[in-house]
């Protein structure tokens, strides 16, 4: 099928991103594309299981001297929330609702944008709080590398998502975009699935000690 | 781009390279870049084999000796060997599998441009204050010792190439699974495709530790990090650990694409069905898996323990069983087979016992309590280099003599193939066999000099006199390029005249669009199947209709240049940084604008729809033969 066809919602196909055979590469590309991105993350991950607490002096906090549950777990709600709202442009995306789709995805990237408020605020605070920096020990150069490429993985996410509105406000939906705003939001679950275990793992068992 | 022959002067042809995005065509672009690497390696081997040729010798310093080996190494793995089977793969898999093209042909691009300034900026170290010198696994307490910025080099080149490599390993992934033409099921696959699709895989979860390790030592290198700075409570071990994750999938990455050259060679010169195919083909998919297993071989004597030894040993002696079953079923193939000892069969058989040689060493290494000796000796240099040269290498010169006629479409001259052939095994076992024994002599690796009077005198002159024989060898190879291609001779489609895979059922080289009419698939080496039953051609499994072209991009250029330049200004914002903003002014913005020009110009790919154009059905059926320029 030809990528520039037009269509209405009776014709719209069932799987959008995978009709074209464009579409069926680019949906299996990014799936190994994540694979690998996992594999980063594992490693960021291990990293910072090694240096976690890993401090020179004792005058240094450490993971359970700092970390507070309810600031986290407000990025936690927000970023899970974004989750769904990016379900359900996807849904509408399917039924070639193309003002739907464009609505949520906008409250997608708000939520996204106030995960990031969080975030830097969070950042701020252990720095000029506890003086715990990028380079005051190895312990911190772990954190905010890890928890940093997350973030990083988060802009990302929000400036792909703000391209693709921005390009195709006018135009609608097509087999030509409709595999681009799947694969951003395939994206956007990664970027999801990450932060939970970073909740796990950094937080929740920093938190314990 | 027309269908139409037409003659083109040098400027158009280097814009049509710069900007192609035609896998055959990249191929080429592998090839070249890839021999350009292998021959700066090669020099740099050279040199290294001159200053060990006698003892207390002083023809480099001991400073540039360290700078020498590093490049050599980081050179031959990353910019030589890896693109020089990017390259065949470019040129053959597509083929193989009956498509007319790479799933992403725009990333395919990207990839190639990606890996080559990485290469430049990686070598441009040599002009600009000084190689990396901590070896080519750049182990953390060295590299964070080293002065200069040689190790950023290191770190930066080999990230941006890293990327490319990453790209390359997920578009042949995509293109193995979804591009296969009508009836070629996986289990129909040739072994190079096999062999490819798997070595893709171990890329895509091999670099990104590297990538890690890559940027954790950037942080602490250029931006005050302490991941391996013990006195922050940093830990160096961290980067061996993931060095090797990486490190140790990529020899298979390396020798799994070159068993599948060699697969491919057996079978056609003995004129027989590759024995054991479905063996081969769990072998290759186990010898990937078991690759992840097997990393801490290299620590051994780091002290993780005794346990952790001793499972990281079985679990690398347990690689040496699904390589012997390779070996037995090379050798069963040539059982009975009517052998032509042609250029790439030579190298084929020369293959055998060459890599054994080397495997056998390494299940001796794998016995931890023995690597203590053996560790960090010249010794575990003879080992790599027999898997290394005697399988990868070998497979390489073997692959270039076998798939040069189906990429440029004349044939090497084979009676310098062939002379090529008996120096280089010459040179490589006069160089590499003595070393096992300077090894157990306790010759320790990567030392600049030795003294006379240990035993070490005759044995390193050898070593050496075997690395010229190795060196003439690439010389007649180089003149054997050249007479080619003056003479130019061209031939038909199956040059070989024993050809069994589809690549050799179409023109050489291809026409632009590879597949007039995708051709049906029938069974194990379709080709051959055709030509037993009396058919010149493949049966076609669509009629004759249009077909749909990407177009030729800069942007891939583009975006790699702009990291280029970027990695220049965050080398460089550390003396920016160190001198209070008194000089290197430029570097932040440098850094900046590099940034801005790669991102750019991936905003420009994304806005700027590319739905490609299609040759009509008409103009298909004028260009009967096809033609590619
Ligand atoms: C039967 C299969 C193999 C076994 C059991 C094996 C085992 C080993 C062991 C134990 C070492 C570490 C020695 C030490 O540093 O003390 C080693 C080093 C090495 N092996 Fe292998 N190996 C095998 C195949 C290969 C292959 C196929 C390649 C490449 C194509 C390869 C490339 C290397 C390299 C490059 C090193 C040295 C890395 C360095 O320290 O610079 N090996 N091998
Ligand atoms: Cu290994």
């Amino acid at each position: 099928m030809d990528t520039q066809h037009k269509f209405t919602s009776r014709t719209w196909p069932e799987s959008p991103e995978k009709t074209t055979l464009e579409g069926k590469n680019k949906f299996l590309g990014f799936w190994l594309f994540l694979g690998g991105e996992t594999v980063l993350f594992a490693s960021l991950f291990a990293t910072y299981l090694a240096l976690k607490d890993k401090v020179p002096s004792d005058s240094h906090k450490l993971a359970a001297d700092m970390f507070e549950l309810p600031l986290v777990f407000i990025m936690t709600m927000l970023l899970l929330t974004s989750s769904l709202t990016s379900v359900y442009a996807m849904y509408h995306m399917k039924n070639y609702n193309f003002q739907k789709m464009k609505t949520w995805l906008i409250i997608t990237v708000g939520l996204g944008l106030a995960f990031l408020g969080f975030e830097i605020y969070e950042f701020n605070h252990y720095v000029h709080e506890y003086e715990h920096t990028f380079t005051s020990s190895a312990f911190g150069s772990a954190f905010y590398t890890l928890v940093g490429f997350h973030g990083g993985h988060v802009v990302i996410g929000l400036g792909w998502f703000l391209l693709l509105l921005i390009r195709n406000s006018k135009r609608g939906l097509d087999l030509y975009n409709a595999p681009k705003f799947f694969v951003a939001s395939l994206y956007w679950h990664f970027i999801d699935v990450v932060w939970v275990f970073i909740f796990t793992v950094v937080y929740l068992m920093g938190m314990v000690g | 781009m027309s269908t139409v022959a037409q003659k083109k002067g040098f400027l158009s042809v280097l814009w049509d390279y710069l900007t192609t995005v035609d896998h055959k065509k990249i191929a080429i672009l592998y090839l070249i870049s890839g021999g350009f690497f292998f021959l700066v390696g090669g020099i740099e081997a050279m040199i290294i084999r001159v200053q060990l040729a006698v003892p207390d010798n002083s023809f480099v310093s001991a400073g540039l000796y360290n700078e020498l080996l590093t490049m050599h190494g980081t050179t031959m793995i990353f910019l030589a060997a890896m693109p020089l089977l990017f390259g065949f793969m470019n040129a053959v898999v597509p083929l193989q599998i009956g498509a007319r093209d790479v799933a992403f042909p725009f990333l395919n691009s990207l990839g190639f441009w990606l890996f080559f300034f990485g290469g430049i900026f990686l070598n441009l170290s040599w002009f600009l204050g000084g190689a990396p010198d901590a070896g080519w696994t750049s182990y953390a307490s060295l590299s964070l010792a080293s002065e200069g910025h040689g190790i950023d080099f290191y770190v930066l080149g080999l990230q941006i190439s890293g990327a490319g490599t990453l790209i390359a390993g997920i578009n042949f992934l995509v293109t193995i699974i979804n591009m296969r033409a009508p009836g070629m099921t996986y289990m129909r696959m040739p072994l190079f495709t096999w062999s490819s699709f798997v070595a893709s895989a171990l890329i895509l979860f091999a670099f990104p530790p590297l990538t890690v390790g890559l940027f954790l030592m950037l942080f602490d290198r250029m931006f005050g990090a302490g991941f391996f700075d013990v006195s922050m409570g940093g830990n160096t071990i961290i980067w061996e650990h993931l060095f090797w994750i990486f490190g140790h999938p990529e020899v298979y990455i390396l020798i799994l694409p070159a068993f599948g050259i060699f697969s491919e060679i057996f079978a056609t010169f003995s004129r027989k069905r590759l024995f054991g195919y479905a063996a081969m083909v769990f072998a290759t998919v186990l010898i990937g898996f078991l690759g992840f297993m097997v990393w801490a071989h290299h620590m051994f004597t780091v002290g993780l323990g005794p346990t952790a030894n001793a499972i990281f040993a079985v679990a690398t002696m347990a690689i040496a069983v699904p390589t012997g079953v390779k070996i037995f079923n090379w050798m069963l193939t040539m059982w009975g087979g009517s052998i032509k000892f042609t250029t790439p069969m030579l190298y084929a058989v020369a293959f055998i016992p060459s890599f054994v040689a080397g495997g056998v060493t390494g299940v001796m290494l794998a016995a931890a309590a023995a690597d203590y000796q053996y560790h960090d000796t010249y010794f575990v240099v003879a080992h790599f280099h027999y898997v290394i040269i005697g399988g990868v290498v070998l497979g390489l010169l073997a692959g270039t003599h076998f798939y040069w006629p189906k990429m440029f479409g004349t044939m090497l001259n084979e009676t310098l193939g062939k002379i090529t052939f008996w120096l280089f095994l010459i040179g490589f076992h006069g160089t590499f066999f003595i070393q096992h024994f300077l090894g157990l002599m306790g010759m320790p690796r990567r030392i600049w000099k030795f003294l006379p009077g240990q035993g070490l005198e005759l044995p390193n002159l050898i070593s050496t006199i075997g690395a010229f024989f190795m060196a003439v060898a690439v010389i007649v190879l180089l003149i054997n390029i050249v007479i080619t291609s003056v003479k130019n001779e061209r031939v038909g489609n199956d040059p070989w005249g024993d050809g069994r895979t589809l690549e050799w059922a179409i023109s050489s080289p291809p026409p632009f669009y590879n597949f007039k009419q995708l051709p049906l698939v029938r069974g194990l080496d379709p080709y051959w199947i055709e030509k037993m039953e009396g058919n010149t051609k493949m049966t076609p499994a669509e009629p004759i209709g249009d077909i749909h072209m990407p177009n030729n991009s800069f942007i891939p250029f583009v975006m790699s240049l702009g990291l280029f330049i970027a990695a220049f200004g965050a080398m460089y914002q550390v003396d920016w940084r160190a001198s209070d903003g008194e000089s290197f002014v430029w570097a932040l913005p440098v850094l900046v604008i590099g940034m801005l020009i790669t991102l750019g110009s991936m905003a420009v790919r994304s806005l700027k729809d590319d739905h490609g154009y299609h040759i009509h059905k008409e103009d298909l059926m004028e260009d009967e033969e096809g033609g590619r320029d």
